[in-house]
């Protein structure tokens, strides 16, 4: 586990951290959500030991995290970026012995890891001639190449297609079963929610929110109901404790706790046909538009 | 799979070893390189191509003529019949100048075309005896080519490696890598293994150009020369090893201070300058003790300096390790100097960083 504890950094005047602490769990993929610079990539930094922040630290299974334990952590910046006359098997090799591997192992990871994103194909053409899809998909290479304990990555899905994002989902998930931590920042609320176990909101450098995910919705949003029937709903309106939001025919959205759903419920059931009744998750977007607020 | 801990050595190995392949790779270079070897091959076998052709003037003398040539050395001479005939050699010019007869005192006189060949009138006057007390080593000529050739080839080498330094350290910087590489090695490791990498391959040319050029003077018969240029060109060798990694230590910190290949000329160009001004000093003060003297001292004309004395035979045998002792000292402080920078200035993208930053920190 990697927890980030009270790390502040200024750049000159501007505070970009302010006390930002927060855990990534083992096997747990962590969702790291913000606006255009509030922190995200300043925040990877110094995990990744490229930034010394002025107060605070990053610690692994609760020591300080050592340059040797850096060296074994898995990175993708958010500017790309590969040498773009290079070969991209030579590239990612070469990226993998930095990091410690043995000659024959890097080959070895790399080729398993380029067959596994597709793009074995083109192992031996130079990057620059790649389509920026695959070249994506070499930059996540690269940060696996050494089968990394700890996956730090900025951005990983922008600029890929969907089957590009389905290949790389794969890789993180399987990666996050054998026990890896990951963060991974991403602008696609929608993506981040079908994948992330855990969230991490971040507004002008301060941690709003962090977090298992279902915890972040529940404690985020008044508890929502939604009243399918086959029979008119408006005597909600009158009913004590609930506040709708929105209704139509045979449909209903109402706020309520757990009680009186519960009797609202029953009472349908008693005036008709109950089509579905399912608490209202409110999206990601949402609690990321409430959290910031 | 396990990853052990690499030592920082064998960081800069890899990094060196990438960099070489890189420039191997790189059609450009090696081009330039076969350039300039071939430069050094053709001057060797033209000017002892040259230094042949001057010796035969070729010249048409009349029968009858006194017999002024026997003895002489370096005249091609052709008999003729007559006066006519000889004119008309040299209008032809088949002959640089004929003799002929000739009632005046000498009885012969010389003609020629446009101008007074003054080799032959040289060749055939009376001359004192001449002793020279302090006699100069090796002819002018001799010296300035000399000269011209430590320098030029100091001067390619180091402009071409440096920038290519320069190049890839801005390379990494521009499209990122860097964040990667420094995630896995220190930035010492990898400045360390640029500067390596690329002072090998420097040092490689240049001794590619010694070989090249100690085998043509060999073939080509000018052993004298090979004799005389040897130690002067090993200490080059020596004195370029050392003299590269300082300029390489300048070059990368330079170029760690801007973002965009755009912007390397405007860093990296106060360094050319001080490969440049060693080139010329040489070129244009190779006859000048005390010019030689302070350049043979200077860290960045060295290099050139010191092998041109120990050419010229002014140097005393200790001179050379005292100035090698001074660069090596001096590269040692700008590695330092330039580690600082490089590692201060390495993750500031955008804009130039400011020298008093990077060195801050």
């Amino acid at each position: 586990m990697i927890a980030i504890d009270h790390v502040t950094k200024r750049f000159g005047e501007r505070l970009a951290l302010d006390e930002v602490t927060f855990e990534i769990g083992g096997g747990r993929l962590t969702g790291f959500v913000g606006a255009n610079g509030a922190g995200k990539t300043t925040t990877m930094r110094v995990i990744l030991g490229l930034l010394r922040p002025d107060s605070g630290g990053v610690t692994l299974d609760g020591r300080a995290v050592t340059p040797g334990d850096r060296r074994r952590f898995g990175y993708m910046p958010e500017e790309r970026g590969l040498y773009p006359k290079m070969k991209v098997a030579e590239q990612i090799e070469y990226l993998g012995r930095l990091r410690g591997l043995t000659k024959v192992a890097a080959a070895g990871a790399t080729a398993e890891l380029l067959a596994r994103l597709e793009l074995d194909a083109r192992a031996n053409d130079t990057v620059e001639s790649l389509s920026l899809g695959n070249q994506q998909r070499a930059q996540i290479a690269a940060a696996l190449v050494h089968d990394p304990e700890v996956l730090i990555l900025d951005e990983p899905f922008s600029g890929l297609d969907p089957l590009a994002v389905d290949a790389v989902v794969g890789v993180l998930q399987e990666r996050a079963a054998r026990g890896v931590p990951v963060l991974f920042s991403s602008h696609q609320l929608e993506l981040v929610e079908r994948l992330c176990d855990d969230l991490v909101i971040i507004s002008a450098g301060t941690i709003r929110a962090a977090g298992a995910a279902e915890r972040l919705r529940t404690d985020n949003s008044t508890p929502a109901w939604e009243l399918l029937t086959g029979e008119d709903s408006g005597w909600l309106r009158a009913e004590p404790g609930v506040l709708v939001r929105e209704f139509g025919a045979g449909w209903a959205l109402f706020e309520a706790d757990e009680a009186t759903a519960q009797r609202i419920l029953r009472s349908a059931v008693g005036r008709g046909s109950v089509v579905s009744f399912t608490r209202s998750r409110p999206s990601l977007a949402q609690i990321f538009t409430e959290v910031v607020k | 799979m396990s990853t052990s801990p690499l030592s920082f050595w064998s960081s800069v190995g890899l990094v060196a070893d990438r960099e070489i392949r890189a420039k191997l790779r790189s059609k450009a270079f090696v081009i330039s390189a076969l350039i300039l070897v071939l430069g050094v091959l053709a001057s060797i076998v033209i000017g002892s191509i040259a230094s042949q052709n001057t010796s035969d003037i070729p010249v048409a003398v009349v029968q009858g003529t006194p017999d002024v040539l026997g003895g002489v050395d370096g005249v091609d001479a052709t008999t003729v019949g007559s006066t006519g005939e000889a004119e008309q050699l040299v209008r032809d010019k088949k002959v640089d100048a004929a003799l002929v007869p000739d009632s005046g005192q000498l009885g012969y006189r010389v003609i020629a075309l446009d101008s007074t060949p003054d080799t032959l009138v040289s060749l055939l006057s009376v001359r004192p005896a001449v002793d020279l007390l302090e006699p100069a080593p090796t002819n002018e000529l001799l010296v300035y080519l000399v000269a011209l050739g430590f320098g030029l080839i100091f001067f390619v080498s180091a402009i071409t490696f440096g920038a290519t330094i320069a190049q890839s350290v801005v390379e990494e910087k521009q499209t990122r890598v860097v964040e990667l590489l420094i995630s896995a090695i220190p930035a010492r490791a990898l400045l360390a293994g640029k500067v390596i990498g690329n002072s090998v391959l420097a040092l490689a040319q240049i001794v590619v150009i010694a070989i090249v050029a100690t085998a043509a003077l060999a073939l080509t018969g000018q052993q004298n020369l090979l004799t005389s240029l040897g130690p002067s060109v090993l200490w080059f060798i020596a004195f370029f090893a050392v003299g590269f990694v300082l300029l390489a230590a300048i070059f990368a910190a330079s170029a760690a201070l801007v973002s965009r290949q755009e912007d390397v000329g405007s860093v990296t160009s106060p360094v050319t300058m001080l490969v440049m001004i060693p080139y010329f000093l040489i070129v244009f003060f190779n006859d000048n003790e005390l010019v030689l003297g302070i350049m043979s001292y200077v860290p960045f004309s060295a290099p050139v300096g010191m092998p041109m004395r120990i050419f010229l035979g002014t140097a005393q045998w200790w001179e050379p390790l005292l100035s090698l002792a001074i660069v090596v000292a001096t590269t040692a402080g700008a590695v330092l100097l330039g580690a600082r920078i490089y590692e201060n200035s390495l993750l500031r993208m955008g804009g130039r960083v400011k020298l008093g930053d990077a060195i801050r920190g």
